[in-house]
């Protein structure tokens, strides 16, 4: 019981974290400006938390494995299923990922007060800047999906990372495949 | 204890991790054309001193790396003349080398140098061109680069490119794993590389204002696209574009006043135009079901070609930069992409993708006619140099990314070499003015 207790304190300050983004941030060593004569570094940017950072903690949350009882993280669940893949160059939801959709749409339906992030990539073949709207589309794609099942639009937030955030690195089709998704990334309300 | 101890050492590590080391490249010919021009280029004299920078090496290698030219061997030259009274003509005819190039260099003070050369026409015993410098050590390198020019332009009738510059991207992955990412530029013989702009976040696109003086790029230093303008001398840097939804693909207009841009605020990624000095926006285009992205603008700055699946495949069109009905540009094959103008406004160099590899081709406008350049099948991003010569692009080599260059006739193949570090995305300087 003690350690249940313990493990809920754990998973708040991660949500808390989450949610204040950048309160606890070294971020200022994210961004280095250098002068053209490279002497020294100036303007040193970076505010605001980084996406990696907040995608890690955010994924803590529900992956934590005291957080009994949440339908996330049951394995014979489908909403413990949070990647959907694509076929390349295609933004349409494959027949037998739907039921994962739907399981995620219901979810959000249940509970208006959770927010996801939906994250775009594709494999790294092609124009980078065209992967980036390809990313985009497939995120779209699947928030299209889970608003007409049962979720409202103010419960997402859409991002792309094109090609630039593979989740394999590699350059054959079982890398390209792995790497054409969009993630379902819950970070609470 | 100890563990803990270990785990905030490598920690503090991590925070105190130097700035990601610069890349450096080289350039190999990796395929050149046997029509290259032999040309002596006698080491030049310096009297009594020893210059920090073999001046004559960069003018040999700057000649040598676009494939044109042919420099005899230093232990081929049949004397080492360093002024015009020492060369016997016959003597450099008879090694039918057509072209010669002397010079000399000197220094009072070890601080400033006066350096001179002359080319000279060997078969006609003429000089062809021959100039005087005054420098500080730290210029140099710079000038073997500006001597380069003048003679490249002298036997060729073309600019000279290799006072330019190139920016790029790299990416490296550091010792816990997590990739680093910078923006740099070097010369344009990949030496003299420096960081402009280092992030944990993904870099993209950038993109050289007119002026060669700022650099517009992508960052995703605060979770999503970002389109940033940066002073290069000073630092200073501005964000731009973070509407919802992406921003990206920079393009500036030949005047440095706009940027076209591509947006999704509205939805669905778009070309617009945005005005630097007040940020207003023009919609260009307005396709709800397609990418429209990867504007270029065409040299009066009146139109815009760019990519979009409207047809259904990536192809380039082109588009009034004031909006209006777009024109398709590209019909050869179903994955055209990535555009880049040549500098006369007459070739359009992009990806062309043909049996699952995506390779470097360029277009004549005029005839239509696309000519494949590239054979590795994992080109992308092509750059033109700002004379038109080359082709600078990404590819892959052993399952890193490097720097390459294509000669638009696709007879000179360049690589430039890169051990350790991802560098992709290249984009060649405008010439200095």
């Amino acid at each position: 019981m003690n350690r249940y207790k313990f493990s809920a304190l754990l998973i708040a300050l991660f949500l808390l974290n989450a949610c204040s983004g950048n309160a606890t941030k070294d971020g200022t060593d994210d961004v280095l400006v250098e002068e053209r004569n490279g002497a020294s570094t100036s303007g040193v940017t970076g505010q605001g938390a980084d996406g990696s950072d907040l995608g890690a903690e955010a994924s803590v949350i529900v992956g934590e494995d005291g957080y009994a009882g949440s339908e996330l993280n049951d394995p014979s669940n489908p909403l413990s299923n949070r990647v959907i893949y694509f076929d390349y160059d295609s933004a349409s939801v494959r027949p037998q990922d739907q039921p994962i959709v739907e399981a995620h749409a219901a979810y959000l339906g249940k509970n208006p007060n959770l927010t996801v992030r939906l994250e775009g990539h594709t494999d790294e073949r092609g124009s980078r800047e065209y992967n980036l709207a390809l990313g985009e589309r497939r995120a779209l794609s699947i928030r299209q999906l889970l608003m007409l099942q049962g979720a409202s639009a103010q419960q997402f937030r859409v991002t792309s990372f094109g090609e630039e955030r593979p989740a394999v690195d590699g350059s054959d089709e079982s890398a390209w495949s792995q790497n054409r998704r969009v993630e379902i990334i819950y970070i609470g309300r | 204890m100890a563990p803990k101890l270990i785990r905030s050492l490598a920690l503090m590590a991590m925070f105190f991790m130097p700035i990601q080391a610069s890349a450096v490249l080289k350039v190999e010919i990796t395929g050149g054309s046997d029509s290259a021009l032999p040309i002596a280029i006698v080491p030049f004299g310096a009297e009594g001193i020893k210059a920090p920078e073999d001046i004559t090496s960069i003018i040999r290698n700057d000649l040598e790396s676009t494939g044109r030219f042919a420099p005899l061997d230093n232990q081929d030259l049949v004397s080492r003349p360093t002024e015009q009274s020492q060369v016997n003509f016959a003597d450099w005819r008879l090694l039918r080398s057509e072209g010669l190039v002397i010079g000399k260099i000197s220094s009072q003070d070890g601080e400033n140098y006066q350096v001179q050369f002359q080319l000279f026409d060997v078969y006609r015993g003429q000089q062809l061109a021959g100039k005087r410098y005054q420098v500080p050590a730290s210029g140099l390198r710079a000038l073997g680069h500006q001597i380069a020019d003048v003679i490249y332009e002298t036997l060729t009738g073309e600019k000279g490119i290799f006072s330019t510059r190139l920016a790029f991207v790299t990416q490296i992955t550091a010792g816990d794993g997590k990739k680093r990412f910078a923006l740099q530029i070097s010369d344009a013989d990949g030496a003299n590389p420096r960081t402009v702009l280092q992030s944990t976040q993904p870099i993209m696109s950038p993109s050289w204002g007119p002026d060669g003086n700022q650099l517009a790029y992508v960052s995703f230093e605060n979770g999503k696209t970002e389109v940033f303008v940066q002073q290069l001398q000073s630092g200073q840097r501005k964000s731009v574009a973070s509407f919802e939804g992406i921003n990206s693909a920079p393009a500036w207009s030949p005047d440095g006043k706009k940027l076209a841009l591509t947006l999704s605020r509205n939805g669905n990624p778009e070309i617009y135009v945005m005005e630097l000095a007040n940020g207003d926006l023009i919609r260009v285009t307005n396709n709800a079901q397609a990418i429209d992205t990867e504007a270029v603008w065409s040299r009066d700055g009146n139109e815009i070609y760019f990519t979009s699946d409207r047809g259904g495949r990536p192809q380039i069109y082109k588009v009034s930069a004031n909006g209006g009905r777009a024109e398709r540009i590209s019909f050869e094959g179903n994955y055209n992409a990535s555009p880049d103008l040549s500098p006369d406004g007459s070739k359009l160099a992009m990806v062309h993708g043909a049996n699952g590899g995506f390779y470097i081709a360029v277009q004549d406008l005029k005839t239509g006619a696309m000519q494949v350049l590239t054979d590795s099948g994992r080109a992308e991003s092509p750059s033109f140099a700002p004379n038109g010569q080359m082709i600078l692009y990404a590819t892959e080599q052993k399952g890193s990314g490097v720097l390459a260059a294509v000669s638009v006739d696709g007879r000179i193949h360049q690589r430039l070499s890169e051990s350790g570090t991802v560098v992709r995305e290249p984009a060649w300087s405008p010439l200095k003015k």
